[in-house]
């Protein structure tokens, strides 16, 4: 922890120079809601250790009190060097901290994003509300637990029954009808935006604009190897790492599980060989929402809190993942999701601003399926 | 071109191959085997190879297809054929085609015309006068039958971005090809649709179309991709005429058919296709008493029965056979409409 | 994945269903009247909100004095002009274009950064114009051969990496950083540009001034340009052109057997939507400040939803879509925070459940009245 380096703070009400103390960290008077801006005075840190991104910025939304306590971790501002041969924060170990902490993210993606190819796959739907049951997971978690005083774990298993249900419902009285009515892919695409719009400012309305914590306490960190993690993170990957698991054993071995994979193949021909592809949809609905909703509490967990647009923020991160594994293989969106959530966990560290992970996550994408449109793992498509 | 010295039947025309005896005489002079050379060939295609995962769907060597009559391309299905079209009209590339990455052995090459074609893109080989059809007939349907064939028409100027928003600089062209558009329409009996969308046509009617809108480009050969598949029976004979006078006009036409009366009816030349590779060429008459044709038409591909729950089974094996299936995918419709054409092809065997 | 061939292809096969052929010109008059019942119809509406507007006062002649606002805001008239943009890509070549906010962005960077260092407004305006059409060149290269969903995954990242880059600390001294570029920096040779006289005019509910930094003035050439857009639009789709952009849409290999150049006309229509987008962002700009997050996902949902309320491939269409998408969420804000008591929704949730209403509503349009309010049923049926 680095004592006296003096952060400027800029924000609607004005600006304020603040000094970090013993603990590191300081305290943040904000008098009003809206977005404020850290800058690190370089200056003022000591010898030997650099900034990567000396500017922060957050949105702060006014709660029940008007202070904000912060500590700028060393990761935050992109902190490398050392000070009288002790790391900063975690700088030596930068590298293996972010590679696990992509890992940590990556698994979380692949939850959801597993989710929105089997969709993909059985559907040719890109569906942009998924994100939103991402977002859903961790909003019915946190009313359970805060408003209605559940135990977390209950609550937990809750919500993934909640959020699949919320898929089964979806599918029965959206989408099903939807395409019995013949709409296109377009059409049904842009059927999930306005479903998307409606989902995030309906978690606004119900909880607010600003970010609510599921578990007050606060976590307690676990370090082993040099890679420090909080005891809620080891949990979420350990559970999403079961989970991914059970879906790929059920993908591959069951009957079920192959009929899903046959109908992502080709429907049609899934059809005509006696599969029950309304059946194979709904239970694919249903599973991804569930595993979205799993995300979404998990998500909760590992960035402190979620807020009406988590899920949008990861949007683009599930889509890059489902496309770098190619469009509608479910094993291909797992990689893919590791790989997204490597790159950009691993950005700052080799010196990008951080700022830019989630655009360097995008541009793989974009580069990606310029030398192979088909993905990781995808196979190419005939012509024809 | 070979000295043909009959008067043309019909007189309005100085194409001397519109006289059936001409023309008999020109393909007689041919020896009826897979990849002969043609007096005078308009079409060569050479090493054309196409593979989807470890299935071969087409294997030609050589194939010419001679100017001025109507070859057509015949077999069972899963023979390839549309595949065969898709390859050389650029719509898909040979496995063999050499790229950056492939040097195969014998690489993939075709020439229209005497002008390469291998490794052009589909709209090149259209302007260079090979104009095509779909089997699965691609009309505009959200567009008028006007429209459609006015699609059609070359070097539009008014297609020029830079000078379409001024109308004085296109009007005059738009109204020759809206005349030229009529006389097409006329002849194909569509006149009186000419305003309507052309979703609102029957199948046959937009066959036509396509075939209209085709002859908008002015093509040097046509290539039609089974004509007849879905039409009803009283719109087939026009459609047949329509091919012929097209071949009295002077033009070469290609055309995938399935229907063994259709082709035995208009066609001067047959290659027959099986499994991806040519077996067999010749006269309607000499190519349909080939054995090799017969066991090809009654013997392949019918031990795939695609409705096999067994296809399912293992799945991470039958991998490959699903794309298989895919393969054929194009093919089961024409199927649904030819069910019994193994059956015709027996009936016609002498 | 292969997307089978639309069932309909295989019905119409069948020459036993005999066709109903409809007198396509009585039908086209019919809509063309029905058009013109439809806008009269809006603009009758708005002449009655705004006689209450005027002639009453109370809460419902401040509801419609503030929706009257709203339709002539030049943001309103800037969306407009972006959603034109669009209609060109998505209404009549088909492209699956969903980062238009990217090619407003990269427009009102270029021209609010050139004339914040001094370059000359024409410069700026070409710069601005400049940018897009190389961005959409980059976009277009790659993708347009491919198929549609690529361009899609493509336009919607390359428009996030662009504000995640506009919001670089690194980059502060030009795009202004996450603080943005305040209008100041590039507002003066606008404003100067103006011949209207010193003062205020007060025109029934709307009073501004002349000129000023959001007055008559920017008004007036916000909608100007609207008028022009359109009528660009106009003189392109009715050529051979715009034919040959519609043939795209319907089936590119159909275009393609016949000769035509399918690539090159793709890529002219993505250049010439996405400089409309620029234009549209050098206005939506001009009132306010760049910054980079106004321009984002949302806004290229709002473009979205205006487009389709509109009716795609139409010529007034998006401008109508526009002013009713801005019009009708505040009447709806309006409406709610007047008749739902406070305790119940405050202002803030009252302008949040105007999102959701929003959301639902693009939901039910896009289901229920795909062609818009001015489309044409049988034209546009979205094909994917």
């Amino acid at each position: 922890m680095l004592s006296g380096i003096d952060i400027e703070v800029s924000g609607p009400d004005g600006d304020q120079l603040l000094t970090t103390g013993e603990n590191g960290g300081f305290l943040l008077q904000v008098g009003q809601e809206g977005e404020y801006v850290l800058r690190l005075v370089e200056d003022t840190l000591p010898e030997g250790v650099t900034a990567t991104n000396a500017e922060l910025t957050f949105k702060a939304a006014l709660a029940a009190n008007d202070t904000i306590q912060f500590t700028p971790r060393a990761v935050n501002f992109g902190l490398q060097g050392t000070v009288e041969g002790a790391a900063v924060g975690v700088g030596s170990n930068l590298f293996l901290q972010s590679t696990v902490s992509g890992l940590r993210l990556g698994l979380l993606l692949a939850l959801a994003a597993v989710g929105l190819s089997l969709i993909y796959g059985t559907t040719g739907l890109s569906s942009f509300s998924h994100a939103e049951q991402v977002t859903l997971g961790g909003m019915v978690a946190f009313m359970m637990v805060n408003w209605w005083g559940l135990p977390f774990l209950l609550a937990a298993v809750l919500t993934v029954l909640v959020c699949g249900f919320t898929g089964y419902i979806q599918h029965v009285i959206l989408w099903k009808p939807l395409r019995r009515k013949g709409l296109g892919l377009v059409q049904l695409m842009i059927v999930t935006i306005g479903l998307s719009l409606a989902m995030q400012y309906m978690f606004q309305v119900l909880v607010g604009a600003g970010t609510v914590r599921v578990i007050r306490e606060a976590p307690t960190p676990v370090t082993f190897g040099g890679v420090r993690l909080t005891d809620q993170s080891l949990w979420a990957m350990g559970i999403a790492v079961i989970v991914l698991t059970a879906v790929g054993f059920a993908l591959l071995r069951t009957r079920l599980g192959r009929a899903t994979r046959a109908v992502s193949d080709n429907p049609a021909l899934a059809e005509a060989s006696g599969i029950d592809v309304d059946k194979v949809v709904r239970l694919v609905w249903i599973i991804a929402t569930a595993l979205a909703g799993l995300a979404g509490i998990m998500l909760a967990l590992v960035l402190n809190g979620i807020k009406w647009d988590s899920g949008m923020q990861i949007l683009l991160l599930l889509f890059a993942a489902v496309t770098l594994g190619g469009l509608g293989t479910a094993f291909g969106a797992l990689i893919g999701a590791i790989v997204i959530g490597l790159v950009v966990e691993l950005t700052p560290v080799f010196g990008l601003p951080g700022d830019l992970k989630y655009a360097m996550a995008l541009l793989i994408l974009i580069l990606l399926l310029l030398v192979r449109p088909q993905g990781l793992l995808g196979k190419a498509a005939r012509v024809g | 071109m070979p000295e043909t010295t009959t008067q043309s039947r019909s007189g309005r025309t100085d194409n001397p191959l519109a006289d059936p005896a001409a023309r008999r005489a020109l393909v007689d002079g041919i020896d009826p085997v897979p990849g002969v050379s043609k007096p005078d060939p308009i079409l060569r295609v050479d090493n054309v190879v196409r593979k989807f995962g470890g299935m071969t769907a087409v294997n030609v060597d050589h194939l010419e297809v001679q100017r001025g009559i109507i070859t057509a391309l015949i077999g069972p299905n899963g023979a390839g054929k549309t595949t065969f079209f898709n390859l050389i009209t650029g719509f898909d590339k040979p496995s063999s085609a050499p790229s950056l990455f492939n040097r195969p052995e014998k690489p993939a090459a075709w020439s229209f015309n005497g002008q390469p074609l291998s490794n052009t893109s589909a709209s090149a080989v259209s302007k260079a006068g090979m104009v095509r059809t779909f089997q699965l007939t691609k009309s505009l349907n959200r567009m008028t039958v006007m429209e459609n064939m006015l699609l059609g028409a070359r070097g539009q100027t008014g297609e020029n971005l830079l000078t379409c928003w001024l109308k004085p600089t296109w009007a005059s062209q738009e109204r020759e090809i809206e005349e030229k558009a009529k006389e097409l329409l006329a002849r194909f009996k569509l006149l009186r649709k000419k305003d309507d969308y052309a979703g609102s046509l029957s199948g046959g009617q937009r066959k036509l179309l396509e075939m209209a809108r085709a002859l908008m480009t002015d093509p040097t050969m046509i290539m039609l991709d089974e004509p007849m598949a879905g039409v009803n029976p009283a719109l087939t004979q026009s459609l047949l005429g329509h091919i012929q006078s097209l071949r009295d006009e002077g033009m070469t036409v290609l055309f995938v058919e399935h229907d063994m009366h259709m082709v035995r009816h208009i066609s001067d030349w047959v290659v027959v296709m099986a499994e991806g590779k040519i077996i067999a060429e010749g006269r309607a008459d000499v190519v349909m008493s080939d054995t090799a044709v017969i066991d090809a038409y009654l013997g392949a591909h019918h031990d795939t029965d695609l409705s096999d729950d067994s296809l399912l089974e293992d799945l991470p094996g039958s991998q490959e056979m699903l794309h298989e299936a895919e393969l054929y995918q194009a093919e089961i419709a024409d199927e649904r409409a030819h069910r019994d054409a193994p059956a015709a092809g027996k009936e016609e065997t002498p | 994945m292969t997307i089978p061939e639309s069932p309909t292809e295989v019905v119409h096969q069948d020459d036993s269903i005999e066709p109903d052929t409809p007198d396509v010109e009585a039908e086209r008059r019919q809509r063309r009247r029905r058009s013109l019942i439809v806008t009269a119809g809006v603009l009758v509406l708005f002449a009655i909100m705004w006689f209450i507007a005027t002639s009453t006062s109370g809460s419902v002649a401040n509801i419609f004095a503030s929706v009257i606002r709203a339709a002539v805001e030049p943001q309103t008239a800037a969306v407009a002009i972006a959603v034109i943009g669009l209609n060109i890509h998505f209404g009549f070549t088909g492209l699956l274009n969903i980062g238009q906010a990217g090619f407003m962005l990269l427009g009102a960077y270029g021209f609010a950064i050139s004339l914040s260092r001094g370059l000359p407004l024409p410069v700026a305006i070409l710069l601005g114009i400049a940018t897009a059409a190389v961005f959409a060149l980059l976009l277009g290269i790659p993708t347009l051969k491919l198929r549609g969903d690529y361009l899609a995954i493509v336009t919607i990242s390359a428009a996030e990496i662009l504000r995640y880059v506009g919001r670089l600390s690194q980059l502060t001294s030009w795009t202004g950083g996450s603080q943005g570029l305040p209008g100041s920096e590039y507002r003066d040779p606008f404003v100067a540009l103006s011949f209207f006289p010193e003062g205020n005019t007060t025109i029934g509910p709307l009073s501004y001034q002349n000129t000023g930094v959001n007055g008559w003035w920017i008004r007036v050439v916000a909608w100007v340009l609207v008028l022009i857009c359109t009528a660009f639009v106009f003189l392109l789709v009715r050529s051979p052109w715009g034919r040959l952009l519609r043939g795209i849409r319907e089936d590119e290999d159909a275009i393609r057997s016949l000769g035509k150049n399918v690539f090159a006309v793709k890529m002219q229509a993505l250049v010439i939507g996405g400089v409309l987008g620029a234009l549209g962002g050098m206005i939506f700009v001009l009132p306010s400040s760049v910054q980079a997050d106004s321009m984002g996902r949302a806004m290229t949902f709002f473009i979205w939803t205006a487009l389709l309320l509109g009716g795609a491939a139409t010529i007034f269409g998006p401008v109508l879509g526009t002013i009713l998408f801005f019009a009708v969420r505040i009447l709806i804000r309006g409406v709610t925070s007047e008749v739902v008591p406070a305790s119940i929704l405050n202002t803030q949730q009252s302008d949040q459940f105007s999102w959701v209403v929003v959301g639902i509503a693009l939901m039910l349009l896009v289901i229920f009245r795909p062609q818009g309010i001015l489309g044409n049923k049988r034209e546009l049926q979205f094909n994917a």
